[in-house]
């Protein structure tokens, strides 16, 4: 049986604008079913799902197992410092001896680029991306696009602008698909050298200039200056780069209507966002930690339909 | 050929109703804390409608809450997620209440077991009852109605279909036979 979302989850740029619509729209209920005092519904039960991460992360990962656990799924976490990874397994190996376990998901983070559709393909359990290298981060994109729809009411024609390091950034990647497939005009801004080449012919504008982005934008999606980018000599150093593409209340209070900023986390403030401006009213920060639990309920749920068929994989091992 | 009965029209539907509406009151000793949950989706009409008839009755308004079970549903694994159509919602605490679950169809009895499941988790009722403008038999769990608008014998195949005006421009309750 497959599932409205088929097998996997691996980025947004394979999905359609009603798959994403479907994502959404099932996400509303999920959001409910985290304000209730008992939360937890049964949906899930006696699924298995792993979580493999090899890269740190502290808000992902527990969104996702919030969203697991409030599906009344069973979870294993596996970091790679303290497993076998840490002794050289291949990832297609650890996958493969957890699925002899008999689990029914695999949520995966990996450092590079490929790894969740390459871990999709050759195993049977349900995959989801968590980010990959600089390919996607699906979850990411699919609840930034729920706190906007929830704040405008509606997706298309929004004027989006991503700010900062969209070469580096599996978030730009899936939020540009995502707008764009929902009807979205996008922009993305930032220093030439964090830029990658080709985006106008995706329909993107390029932009160099934040005053430029914030006077067109309904909303700011900001991203993290990741600071190992300063070695590879991408930006000069974090006060120019707060000085020239900082999102500060100064800039924002020049926007002509008003403007929403969104902002993945973890944020360095005083370098691509200033503290007043997170804590201030523009941000939907906040929110958007919220969303992602509801959003990663409902991809569960909806891939949970395209689950392995352990009698016939038992039957292909005799 | 499926050929359609009716089973209700309009005006049996209106009698039904009132005669349900009495019948909850009857059964619960007056409307003091009661409350009325309708099942998503035409249930949570046919709630919104007794507890008009109730609210005309006994002079004072009734808490109504709807329920959507699809996440407390014992199949998805056989037959895939389906989309949660409706949200759930309650007027308030349920601890110590009359909760009166209002649906449109008994059949197999697989949805108020999903809707007593959920309900549960939302607090401890005092007492539950099970309200249902037609009931088809077929039960396949130990579940059986407390005030029934009409009953009527089917086989497996059939359907009945409750049409409510709020959603489908007529009251009625048909039976299309397979």
């Amino acid at each position: 049986m497959t599932s409205l979302l088929g097998k996997d989850l691996i980025g947004l740029e394979g999905l359609t604008a009603d798959q994403i619509t479907a994502i959404l729209d099932t996400a509303e209920p999920f959001k409910e079913v985290s304000e209730r005092s008992i939360k937890k519904v049964p949906a899930l039960r006696g699924k298995t799902i792993v979580n493999l991460f090899f890269e740190a992360s502290t808000r992902t990962r527990i969104s996702f197992e919030f969203a697991e656990k409030r599906l009344s799924a069973d979870t294993v976490n596996v970091a790679s410092q303290g497993s076998s990874v840490s002794k050289g397994e291949t990832l297609v190996d650890t996958a493969r001896n957890l699925e002899a376990m008999r689990i029914d998901m695999v949520v995966i983070r990996h450092h590079s680029s490929g790894a969740a559709q390459f871990l999709g393909e050759r195993i049977r359990s349900n995959v989801i991306n968590a980010g990959d290298g600089k390919h996607e981060h699906p979850t990411q994109g699919l609840l930034d696009l729920l706190t906007l729809r929830d704040r405008f009411g509606r997706i298309k024609g929004l004027k989006v602008a991503i700010c900062g390091d969209v070469l580096h950034s599996r978030v730009a990647r899936s939020n540009i698909w995502g707008l764009l497939k929902l009807g979205a005009q996008v922009a993305v801004c930032g220093p030439p050298t964090l830029l990658p080449r080709g985006l106008e012919s995706l329909g993107v504008t390029v932009m160099h200039h934040i005053e430029d982005a914030i006077g067109w934008a309904d909303a700011l999606n900001v991203l993290r200056l990741q600071l190992e980018r300063m070695e590879g000599g991408f930006v000069p150093s974090l006060r120019e780069y707060n000085r020239i593409f900082g999102v500060t209340r100064e800039r924002l209070e020049r926007a002509p209507g008003d403007i929403v900023v969104l902002h993945p986390g973890p944020m360095n403030r005083g370098v691509e966002i200033d503290s007043d401006v997170a804590d201030g009213p523009h941000s939907v920060i906040l929110p958007q930690v919220t969303n992602g639990v509801a959003v990663r309920m409902a991809v569960l749920y909806l891939l949970a339909g395209g689950a392995p068929d352990w009698r016939s994989q038992a039957a292909d091992e005799r | 050929m499926p050929t359609t009965s009716r089973i209700l029209d309009e005006r049996a539907m209106a009698r039904a109703l009132a005669r349900m509406a009495s019948e909850i009151v009857e059964r619960c000793q007056g409307s003091d804390d009661l409350m009325l949950v309708g099942i998503q989706r035409r249930g949570v009409e046919l709630a919104q409608r007794l507890a008009e008839l109730i609210q005309k009755h006994e002079g004072r308004a009734v808490p109504l809450g709807k329920l959507d079970i699809t996440l407390y549903r014992d199949d998805l694994q056989s037959i895939g997620p389906r989309p949660v159509v409706g949200e759930t919602s309650l007027p308030g605490d349920l601890d110590g209440q009359t909760v009166v679950i209002v649906d449109d169809v008994l059949y197999t009895g697989r949805t108020i077991r999903a809707a007593l499941d959920e309900l549960a988790d939302f607090g401890r009722p005092r007492r539950i009852f099970l309200c249902v403008l037609v009931d088809r038999g077929g039960r396949e769990l130990p579940i059986q109605a407390d005030v029934v608008g009409t009953t009527v014998t089917t086989t497996q195949g059939d359907r009945v279909d409750v049409l409510v005006r709020e959603r489908d421009g007529e009251d009625a309750a048909n039976l299309v036979r397979a």
